[in-house]
C-alpha cells in the first residue's frame, strides 16, 4: 500500500511538474534564436509564470518521492514502474494542454512504455 | 516556423537532452560511488559527504551537464507538444544498451533487445507525428 501510494505520488506529481512547466515554456512562446543572452532572457521570462514555480515543485515532490521509494523498494521495480508516466503524461497533455494526440502517438507511447520495462527488467 | 524546420530543431534538441541526460546522471553516478563509501550517517559524517560530494569536479561535470540538460528540455518544451517530446526523449533507454553492447563488449539479454526494438519502432512513430498541436500559449 505504501509502495502503490509513493509511486502513484512520484508519477503524479512528475507529470503535473511538467505540464505546468510545458504550459509556462509555451506562454514564454517558441525559442528560436540560441544565442546564450536570448535563451537566458526566455528562462527569466519564464520564472515569472506561477506555473513554472509550480512545476519545479511539483518536481522536487516528485523527487523526495523517488528517493523514498528507493528506501525501501528496488530500483529495478521503481524504474520501470515510473514508465507509467509516459502513458499519464500524454492523457495530462490532452487534458490540460489541449494537445492533439492521434493513433499513432498513442501506439508509440505503447510501445515506449513496454520496451522501457523490458530494457529495465531485461 | 515551418512544421520541417520545427521538426529539424525539434530532432537535433531532443538528440542533445537524450546525450546531455545520459552522460550527466553517468557522471553523477561515479561521482556518488566513491561518496557512498561513508557508513556513519551522523550529522558530523553527513556535513563531511557533502564536502566529499563538492569536492569531487565529475560531480560538477555531472550537474552542469543536467543543467544543460534541463535547458535543452525547456527549449523543445517552448515549441512541441509535450506529448510528443515525452516518449521522443525515452530513446535515450535504447541507446545506452546499443552503446554498451558496441563500445563496452557488454552481454544484452533477449528481453532487452525486445525492449531495444519496442522504443525504436515507439519513437519512430511519435516522430512522424505533427510536432506541435497545442494552442495553449
Amino acid at each position: 500500500m505504501r509502495t502503490t501510494s509513493f509511486l502513484l505520488l512520484l508519477v503524479l506529481s512528475g507529470t503535473a511538474g511538467d505540464l505546468s512547466i510545458t504550459r509556462a515554456m509555451k506562454q514564454v512562446g517558441a525559442v528560436e534564436d540560441f544565442r546564450p543572452s536570448t535563451i537566458l532572457r526566455s528562462l527569466l521570462r519564464a520564472l515569472q509564470y506561477a506555473s513554472m514555480w509550480i512545476g519545479v515543485g511539483l518536481h522536487a515532490l516528485a523527487f523526495g518521492s523517488f528517493l523514498a521509494l528507493l528506501s525501501w523498494a528496488d530500483v529495478s521495480f521503481v524504474v520501470p514502474a515510473s514508465a507509467l508516466s509516459y502513458a499519464v503524461g500524454v492523457v495530462g497533455a490532452k487534458l490540460f494542454l489541449r494537445e492533439t494526440i492521434t493513433f499513432s502517438r498513442w501506439a508509440g507511447v505503447l510501445f515506449i512504455s513496454f520496451g522501457v520495462v523490458f530494457v529495465v527488467i531485461g | 516556423m515551418s512544421q520541417p524546420g520545427l521538426r529539424t530543431r525539434t530532432a537535433v534538441l531532443i538528440v542533445l537532452t537524450v546525450i546531455f541526460n545520459s552522460s550527466g546522471n553517468l557522471c553523477l553516478s561515479i561521482g556518488m560511488k566513491h561518496v557512498s563509501r561513508v557508513q556513519d550517517w551522523s550529522l558530523a559524517r553527513l556535513a563531511m559527504l557533502g564536502r566529499i560530494t563538492a569536492a569531487s569536479g565529475i560531480v560538477w561535470v555531472g550537474v552542469g551537464l543536467l543543467a544543460l540538460f534541463f535547458i535543452s528540455y525547456l527549449l523543445l518544451l517552448s515549441s512541441a507538444d509535450y506529448s510528443y517530446v515525452l516518449p521522443a526523449s525515452a530513446a535515450g533507454y535504447a541507446i545506452v544498451p546499443l552503446l554498451g553492447y558496441t563500445f563496452g563488449g557488454e552481454r544484452v539479454s533477449p528481453l532487452r533487445w525486445s525492449g531495444v526494438l519496442l522504443i525504436s519502432a515507439g519513437v519512430m512513430m511519435v516522430g512522424r507525428t505533427p510536432v506541435r498541436t497545442s494552442t495553449v500559449g
